[in-house]
């Protein structure tokens, strides 16, 4: 606080500097820097801030519209639909919770797969989308993934999954558990296809999202800045009774103790898993 | 009030006849006069009284069982089932967690390999054993000791009991999620059959991490759930106090994940749960896993392939969902 607000009387200060308000629609601001953006741009950035580089929560079709070529695409397993067998009810019902994520996110549940080409080369990519209920993986989620592995196997093309989940979802108990197992084994399928399998983690990454098909990348990514990790860190405080250490479960902290690859920035993903995934299938990189 | 540590609250009838019993014990004794038939006539009162509160145990309950402190763990089994244990330890390249035990044994003249959580009895084992809460270097000399039981053609049995793998700064360091992920990743590919029993508490994917399995069975009175009671109900309901609705709702009982064809057999515990008389249950135990290797041992011809294929089948049959159109 400066010096001349300190002088106010506490009852005109205002908190004006951290919470500007913006009209709605064509403006939008940076949840980092506070930076007035502007939506299109901000779209055309692929929800990155041009200003601070912090990347922001994006829609599963809308990452893909971007990392994939604009030819033809297939949707892999888009007639499946969750169904709530448990009758799972918290302070809601699930089938109202999956009824008002259908909704707000016009997509049957938290997973898009997509057969088609990156730099003209045939693959298959899947996105979560974190808006759907946390981006939590149930059966649906888990077939999805399992259907994509076999047309990268069908068709002899490599995988790309871009992760955003909080974990597996509670209101599918141990089925959704098990989606983990199912994954994780469909995985180690393509893998011995020599199949090449690319993760990308993105914020976040977590719980049993994360301890299955995130972390079993051939080649694990992640975005700047992104949560990723098994527990969450308000239980690990709670468990441990230690403040966590700066940057704790964050890419930076993730890449120093040796669990991903590399870090990218989402408007080099493009670019850099075509090269990779050239190199990695011993072809020219168009 | 709890008047005795070995009972749980909604066990309390059953710790006041059993006190009652005891105290006419010590009257008899005291005195010489015959109260045997007194004595018998409480007994099979508390034994009934036992049999009725056990038909009808809440989700919540039955959890609470499964966590008794008195509840047998993994080597409380070993000891009873096996011959010839020998515990191997250690990572390779870390350290060795003592929260999940490994070694090699014969189970009736067979060789094996064993997986266990082991959550420890006192206090200070408990601590030693960071209340079986595995870090990554236990999952990792799982996986080791699993790729040897390959190697050597020893089926794996493992015996779940863990709160959940350890939420720690250090864990999340040398990788928890990678430690997971890389068992489920290698065990459907293991050419030995894995036989899976929940003895206990089955505490999401740190559970999850040994129990990739050609037969999954769990004990009448443990539970397997994706998160336990109290963090579901402190997500959802905002509120740890609802963990028996939450208990209720997820569905985390034996009896509940058969029905939902998500476990292969129930194996029935002794009256008042498998800490009442353990030997009992090790010998029941002992007898399922018999059977459930013999099972299997068929599955395996002409060769492990065969067993694997059926593996596969039965982790991609795991899913609830609706194909319109």
């Amino acid at each position: 606080m400066s010096w001349l607000k300190k002088l106010l009387p506490r009852r005109i200060r205002t908190n004006g500097t951290t919470r500007r308000t913006v009209p709605e629609g064509i403006w939008t601001q940076c949840s980092a820097c506070n930076a007035v953006l502007y939506r299109a741009e901000l779209e055309r950035c692929q929800e990155v801030c041009p200003k601070c580089a912090h990347h922001m929560r994006i829609g599963a079709r809308k990452r893909l519209d971007h990392f994939l070529d604009k030819s033809l695409r297939t949707e892999i397993g888009e007639k499946l639909q969750p169904v709530d067998v448990l009758k799972f009810r918290d302070s809601k019902k699930y089938k109202d919770r999956l009824h008002q994520a259908q909704r707000e996110t016009e997509e049957n549940d938290a997973l898009v797969a997509l057969m088609g080409r990156l730099k003209g080369s045939p693959l298959v990519a899947c996105s979560f989308e974190i808006d759907f209920i946390c981006g939590s993986m149930g059966s649906v989620v888990g077939e999805r993934f399992v259907r994509a592995v076999d047309a990268c196997m069908d068709n002899g093309i490599p995988l790309v999954c871009f992760s955003a989940s909080g974990g597996a979802r509670m209101q599918e108990a141990l089925i959704s558990l098990m989606q983990m197992a199912k994954t994780a084994a469909a995985l180690a399928a393509l893998s011995r296809k020599g199949i090449p399998y690319i993760s990308v983690m993105s914020n976040p990454t977590m719980g049993g999202v994360s301890a299955s098909l995130a972390m079993l990348g051939d080649i694990n990514i992640a975005e700047p800045n992104a949560l990723i990790g098994f527990a969450g860190p308000r239980v690990i405080e709670q468990t441990v009774r230690e403040t966590l250490p700066e940057g704790f479960q964050r890419s930076e902290f993730l890449l120093k103790h040796g669990a991903i690859d590399m870090i990218v920035d989402r408007r080099e993903m493009r670019d850099r898993i075509a090269s990779l995934l050239s190199v990695l299938t011993h072809q020219p990189l168009h | 009030m709890n008047l005795n540590l070995n009972f749980l609250d909604f066990e309390q009838p059953i710790a006041e006849l059993e006190a009652k019993i005891e105290e006419l014990r010590y009257v008899g004794n005291d005195k010489g006069i015959n109260i045997n038939e007194e004595i018998g006539r409480l007994q099979k009162r508390s034994r009934e009284l036992t049999e009725a509160i056990f038909s009808s145990l809440t989700s919540w309950q039955i959890s609470q069982v499964a966590r008794h402190p008195q509840r047998p763990n993994t080597l409380d089994y070993v000891e009873r089932i096996f011959s010839d244990f020998h515990e191997l330890h250690g990572d390779r390249s870390y350290a060795d967690d003592s929260a999940i035990v490994c070694g090699i044994a014969r189970l009736e003249g067979r060789s094996v390999a064993i997986v266990g959580h082991q959550k420890g009895r006192d206090t200070k084992e408990k601590i030693r054993r960071n209340f079986g809460m595995p870090r990554p270097e236990g999952y990792r000399k799982a996986l080791r000791v699993m790729q040897l039981a390959e190697r050597f053609k020893l089926p794996i049995l493992t015996f779940i009991d863990t709160p959940g793998a350890y939420p720690g700064i250090d864990a999340e360091e040398r990788g928890q999620s990678e430690a997971i992920a890389r068992n489920l990743f290698v065990m459907p590919g293991l050419k030995t059959p894995i036989i899976a029993t929940v003895i206990g508490e089955g505490g999401s994917g740190g559970a999850l991490a040994i129990g990739v399995a050609d037969w999954l069975m769990m004990l009448e009175y443990s539970t397997y759930s994706v998160i336990s009671p109290e963090g579901c109900a402190s997500i959802l309901w905002k509120s740890a106090e609802k963990a028996a609705e939450a208990a209720e709702v997820m569905g985390i009982t034996a009896k509940r994940l058969l029905d939902l064809g998500l476990i292969d057999q129930i194996i029935s515990e002794p009256l008042g749960g498998a800490h009442r008389d353990v030997d009992t249950m090790a010998q029941t135990i002992q007898a399922s896993l018999l059977q459930a290797m013999e099972r299997l041992a068929e599955l395996q011809n002409p060769d492990a392939d065969h067993l694997l294929s059926i593996r596969r089948k039965r982790l991609m049959q795991y899913g609830h969902y609706n194909e319109r159109g």
